[in-house]
Formats: C-alpha cells, sequence, structure tokens
C-alpha cells in the first residue's frame, strides 16, 4: 500500500506537486494522468525517492520512506521509463539480472529467472539472452525494460510512460501483456501516461492531475461518466465517447445469464466496445457468451449495449459528458 | 563492351611514382672515409647487382601493378604484401652492400642510408598500410602487418647482416648507454603519466559534474598546450633552481629529470581532463536514471556504468597524451634529462647524423607501439560497449 500525505514538491518558486494526498490499494493497478507539467511524473519519481519530497509523508505499508535507505528502497520496486535506459554494454540477461544481483541472488536461482522473465515477455531465451540492447528494436528494449524492472519480485512497479515511444501495434501488445502480468502477480502498478485511451484501457483506477494538485481520482468508469471538471472531461475527449464508455466494461457485466443461443461465443472478459464490433460483423443483434472455463454464461443483445441491465452498475450515459 | 578503369588506386600510384624516381634519380647509400666526411652516392642500381640484389627487389616489381589491380581482397592483400616486403628487402640490399662496401675499406668508413632508402621505403610502407586499411583490417590486423615488417628487419638485425652500417656502428659505440636511453625515455613517460592520471582523472570527473569546473579548467590547460616545449622547460629552470636553493638536499633542480616531468604532465592533462570529461558526457542520461532507479548506490553507477561507457573516449586521451609525452620527452634532454633525446642531440652536435638516427629511430618505435597497443585497447573498450562491433575508434 502506497500513501500519500499532503505531499508537497516545489522547485524554486514552482510549486510541482502541491499538497497531494492519495492511497494506492495493494494490488491496484493506478494511472496517473494529467498535462505536461501536471506533476504526475514527480509524484511518481517521489515514490522510489528520485525525487525527495519537500512536505508531508509518503508511506509504504505504513513506513515512512524518508526513514530507509534510497537504495534498498529502490530496489524492492521495479522502475520503467519512457527511454528504457538499457545498460548498452551488457548483455539482455545481464540487464534483467541486475537487482537480483544487488541483492546477491544465488546465480543458478537469477539465470532461472531470467528465463522466466524472457518467456513472460514473448521473447525467446535462446535467442535473446546473450544479445545486446543495440541489437533489440524499440519495442524489445521496452520488453527487456519491463523485464528488468520484474526481476527482483518487486511488490511495486513504477512506470513512467513506458510505452509512448513505441508504434500503435507494439505498444498495444505491451499494453495487453501488462494487464496479465498484473493480474497474474498482483503486483501493485503506479502507471504514468499522457494518453486517456491506454489510462481507461489498463487502470483500476486513475488520478487526474494538474498544476501539481489531484483534480480526481476514480474508476475508469467515473472518469467517464462523472468527470469531476472541465479538465477530465477534456482529457477524455468526446470522440467515440461511447465506444470508450463501452470498453471500460465487460460482456460478462451484462450478457442475460437464463438465455442461450448458438453461435461462436464470446468470453465474459471481452470489452463491450469488441463485442458491439463483433455484432457488426457478422450481423448479428444477439452473441452467446462463455465464462472462464468455456461454460455458456448466457447471452448479450444489441440493445443490452444501450441500456445496461446488470446490478450495480452506475450509469451516467453519453448526456453526462456529450452536453455541448 | 563498356571500358574498365585501368587503375584502380590512386595512393599506390602516387607511391609507386616516387619510389621509382626515388630509385633511378636518388643516391641509395652513402658511402664516406669516416664518419665526419660526407659521402659519395651509392646508387640503387649499384647497390642491387647479382642474384641476391635481384631477388630483394622482386617485390618492388610486383609492387608496381599495384596501382592497376582491382580492391578485390585479393588485389589489397597482394598490395600489402608487396609493399612490405619490397621495405625489408630494401633493408637488406642496404646491409648486403654496406658488408660489400666494407671489405677493403678501413674501419673508419661508413655507409649510411641516402634520400633514395627513405624514399622508397616510406612508399612501400605507406602503400602497405593503405592497402591494410582499404582491406578493413581493424587496429589488430593493421598492428600485425607493422609487425611482421618489423620483424624481418629485426631478424637482419638479429643475425648480424646489417652490422656494417653506420648507424649499427654508432649503436655498437654506445651499446651500454643505448639500452640506459630507451628506459630512460621510458621512464620519463611513465612518470609523468602518474601524476598526470592522478589529477587528470578527478578533474575530468569534476569538469563533467560541475560547468564552472571545465570553464574555468580548459581555457587554462588549453593556454599551456600553446607554450612550445622548450619555453616551458626553461620556465621551470628559474623556479626550481630557487626552491632547491631554498630546501638543500632535497634533491631539487632546475635541470635534469623533475622540470621534464613536470613539463611533461602540464602537457599531458589537456587530453586526459577533456576526453575524462567528454567520454561521462556521452554516457546517456536515461542509462543513469534507470541505475539510479533500480538502486545502484552513486559509487556502483560510476564503476559499472560510466567507467566503462566512457572508457573508449578516456583511452583515446591517453593515445594522444602518451604519444604526445614520448615525442616531447625526447626535448627534454635540453635541460639533461637524458633519454633518447641525449644520444639525438649527441649526434646533432657532433654533425653525426647516424647518431641522430639511432635516437630518433626509437622514439618513433615506441610512439607507434604505444599508439598501436592503445589503439587495440580502444578497439576492445568501444566492441565491450556493443557500439558498432567490430570497428575501432578514430
Amino acid at each position: 500500500m502506497i500513501d500519500f500525505e499532503r505531499v508537497t514538491k516545489r522547485f524554486g518558486s514552482w510549486t510541482a506537486v502541491d499538497a497531494v494526498s492519495f492511497t494506492v490499494a495493494e494490488g491496484e493497478f493506478r494511472v496517473l494522468i494529467g498535462p505536461s507539467g501536471s506533476g504526475k511524473s514527480t509524484v511518481l519519481r517521489m515514490i522510489n525517492r528520485l525525487i525527495p519530497a519537500d512536505e508531508g509523508a509518503i508511506r509504504i505499508d505504513g513506513v515512512d520512506i524518508a526513514s530507509l535507505k534510497p537504495e534498498e528502497l529502490r530496489r524492492r520496486m521495479g522502475y520503467v521509463i519512457q527511454s528504457v535506459g538499457l545498460f548498452p554494454h551488457w548483455t539482455v540477461e545481464r540487464n534483467i539480472a541486475t537487482v537480483p544481483g544487488l541483492l546477491g541472488w544465488p546465480r543458478a536461482r537469477i539465470r532461472d529467472r531470467v528465463t522466466e522473465l524472457l518467456e513472460l515477455l514473448n521473447l525467446d531465451p535462446r535467442r535473446y539472452r546473450g544479445a545486446y540492447p543495440h541489437q533489440l528494436s524499440g519495442g524489445q528494449q521496452q520488453r527487456v525494460g519491463v523485464a528488468r524492472a520484474l526481476a527482483a519480485e518487486p511488490r511495486i512497479l513504477l512506470m513512467d510512460e513506458p510505452f509512448s515511444a513505441l508504434d500503435p501495434i507494439t505498444r498495444a501488445s505491451l499494453q495487453t501483456e501488462l494487464s496479465a502480468i498484473h493480474r497474474r502477480t498482483g503486483t501493485t502498478v503506479v502507471f504514468v501516461t499522457h494518453d486517456m485511451d491506454e489510462a481507461l484501457r489498463l487502470g483500476d483506477s486513475i488520478a487526474v492531475m494538474d498544476h501539481g494538485r489531484l483534480i480526481q481520482c476514480a474508476t475508469p468508469l467515473d472518469i467517464l461518466t462523472r468527470p469531476a471538471s472541465p479538465l477530465v472531461r477534456d482529457l477524455v475527449g468526446r470522440e467515440e465517447w461511447g465506444l470508450k464508455r463501452l470498453a471500460v466494461e465487460t460482456v460478462g457485466d451484462r450478457a442475460r445469464r437464463q438465455e442461450s443461443v448458438t453461435g461462436e461465443p464470446l468470453a465474459a472478459e471481452t470489452p463491450l466496445h469488441r463485442a458491439l464490433s463483433e455484432m457488426v460483423a457478422r450481423g448479428t443483434e444477439r452473441l452467446p457468451v462463455v465464462d472462464g472455463d468455456g461454460r455458456p454464461a448466457g447471452v448479450l443483445h444489441l440493445s443490452d449495449l444501450v441500456r445496461p441491465t446488470s446490478a450495480g452498475t452506475v450509469s451516467g450515459g453519453p448526456a453526462a459528458s456529450g452536453t455541448a | 563492351m563498356t571500358s574498365r578503369p585501368l587503375l584502380h588506386n590512386r595512393v599506390a600510384l602516387l607511391m609507386v611514382l616516387a619510389a621509382a624516381v626515388a630509385a633511378v634519380a636518388l643516391p641509395f647509400l652513402g658511402f664516406a672515409p669516416n664518419r665526419l666526411l660526407s659521402g659519395r652516392p651509392v646508387p640503387l642500381w649499384a647497390a642491387a647487382q647479382g642474384f641476391d640484389g635481384a631477388i630483394a627487389l622482386l617485390p618492388g616489381l610486383a609492387l608496381l601493378a599495384t596501382p592497376f589491380l582491382r580492391p578485390t581482397r585479393t588485389g589489397l592483400g597482394l598490395t600489402v604484401v608487396a609493399g612490405g616486403l619490397f621495405t625489408a628487402g630494401l633493408v637488406w640490399l642496404a646491409g648486403a652492400q654496406a658488408a660489400a662496401l666494407a671489405q677493403g675499406a678501413s674501419a673508419a668508413a661508413r655507409t649510411s642510408f641516402a634520400s633514395g632508402f627513405w624514399v622508397m621505403a616510406a612508399a612501400g610502407l605507406l602503400t602497405a598500410i593503405d592497402a591494410a586499411r582499404r582491406l578493413g583490417l581493424g587496429a589488430i590486423g593493421r598492428m600485425a602487418v607493422g609487425g611482421a615488417v618489423a620483424a624481418l628487419v629485426a631478424l637482419q638485425l638479429a643475425s648480424g647482416h646489417l652490422d656494417a652500417l653506420s648507424i649499427l656502428k654508432e649503436y655498437a659505440n654506445r651499446r651500454e648507454i643505448f639500452a640506459d636511453a630507451v628506459l630512460r625515455h621510458a621512464m620519463l613517460v611513465a612518470a609523468a603519466l602518474v601524476p598526470t592520471l592522478l589529477i587528470g582523472i578527478p578533474l575530468g570527473v569534476a569538469a563533467h559534474r560541475v560547468q564552472a569546473v571545465g570553464r574555468a579548467v580548459f581555457p587554462v590547460l588549453n593556454v599551456v598546450q600553446t607554450v612550445p616545449s622548450i619555453a616551458l622547460f626553461g620556465l621551470l629552470m628559474a623556479p626550481l633552481a630557487a626552491l632547491g636553493a631554498m630546501l638543500p638536499g632535497s634533491g631539487i633542480s632546475g635541470v635534469g629529470p623533475l622540470p621534464a616531468v613536470i613539463a611533461l604532465t602540464f602537457y599531458s592533462l589537456l587530453p586526459i581532463v577533456r576526453n575524462t570529461a567528454v567520454g561521462l558526457d556521452g554516457v546517456p542520461a536515461p542509462v543513469r536514471e534507470a541505475a539510479r532507479g533500480m538502486g545502484l548506490t552513486p559509487g556502483q553507477i560510476f564503476l559499472r556504468v560510466d567507467l566503462p561507457l566512457a572508457l573508449p573516449v578516456f583511452l583515446s586521451g591517453l593515445r594522444i597524451t602518451v604519444v604526445q609525452a614520448v615525442g616531447l620527452a625526447a626535448v627534454a634532454a635540453l635541460i639533461g634529462a637524458g633519454g633518447l633525446g641525449a644520444i639525438m642531440f649527441q649526434g646533432l652536435f657532433a654533425n653525426a647524423l647516424d647518431l641522430v638516427l639511432l635516437g630518433a629511430v626509437p622514439v618513433i618505435l615506441l610512439a607507434v607501439a604505444a599508439d598501436a597497443l592503445l589503439s587495440i585497447g580502444i578497439a576492445a573498450a568501444t566492441h565491450s560497449i556493443g557500439v558498432l562491433p567490430g570497428r575501432s575508434a578514430p
């Protein structure tokens, strides 16, 4: 658990972070978003003390990080940056082994861990273990960057616009892999981006920052349906609002569980905008749904996409945002 | 059919033409009754008579063809071999001719290399080096070519084949002081290198970290570089002599090795400080940021990241420093520091050119050897950081 209590950081007369308080729960995927200079990267870099806080307290699992040695604190966290920063004179294996090496893991354990991580990030260990960073593409380099950050099994992963410099296809596949890794490991992730689509896609919760202040911290659904300020509404954008709205819920959320229908089924965790696309492509208004084990889980109707039926779902509707 | 260009290697053509003109028009050797008289010229055709002489000059005939060879691996390889063997053959010919001239002459008679020899030997070597570069040989490959030619000459030296040449007679007269002079020369350079590195590396690190340090240090070191070496030696004499007078028994003196080492240190600082700073400046900021973010301590970042990544540029500075210091140390003989410069100046003052050569040739060989060794180091350091594998830094 990461806990910010009225944390302030000034650079000269400029207040980069202004009395920010928030909590990131254990295992949560928290996205920090905001325009340039909003203080989002500064907040991230205060978590591993790359930037010291001027006022307030930052606690991890209740321990004030100011009381820890910075190096020991950092070795417990993964850190990924946009420009990757792989050591150009070290092989992929040695890059990934950096923190386990610092922590004094036995050689065999490090070796196994490198293999495991390369496979996790879809890099063939036999081919890439001994490669040098300059022999890799930009996307492969960032895969190694993520593997390096995960190497010592950190409970917290800090990511500063890690995919911003990549082409859209590579970015999308790394986003998918990161989501899967997060689900599997339960690592707490703090992820800085300026791309709202990425934030909506990855975050359990999204913290919007502007001028060093925290404007809103909410679930993707609430960010879409209940923006706290015009800035949040602008960050989301009006274009394809409906599709973004669909994208934050899954087929399983809205399927009619008692019904059944024939056809190629959709997985329950498919986002709703994919389901809509699927209906258009197949020319049908009803799709069968299956759960994670492949058992029938009901039917999704086209009308369900506009009128949410599942209990507990808060619906702001497009009108809440499309008021122009 | 399109006409193919006949000429493929302009450098080789220039060298071959120079060698041909030198072979015909310039004296190959000079033969004098003693070391003080100027000799009569011995042309190449007179030296190359007989079966042995013709064999020795065969690589020269091959060399004539090299400008017209296509730049394939074979063509360039042949050019390297022809250039190298031609040079070694000229030395052999000079030795043989000197031995022939020595028979029936007095012991004081001297046979020296003359202008024709130098032009042809240089042309052969340069052709070989240029072709080796075109072949894409790395630092080690080029050093092997140079080493092979040097080995052919060394073989002749060891066999006594060259003993009748004047330069070896000068060597025979000074056998004891020659070894001392080489050692002394190398010691001067090494002694200057210790304070240079002890001061220069921290100063370079400081200049990299604090801009103000660089702004203060570099103008001073640049000015020092522009002071002529003789002037700097002279400038150091007065204060050191005064210091020596104040501290009797300290061994400090205005002449001798101490001012030489101090002056060499001054000259050596600029390349070391500058290249240390530039090398560290070249370490990418994200690499340092990542290292810090992963929990490397400042000391670990310096040793594991900064040092290896800045090493090739630093070694380039060290190469400049060492080569420069080997040359400058020769001048230091003027203030009594000894070394190979002392032999050169003895020869100059006695008007004995071969004695000058006896001092100058080892200075050149020392500089070339230091340059070659450090080039290999630079190539290895560059290779190990994964930048442009297999290519050495310029």
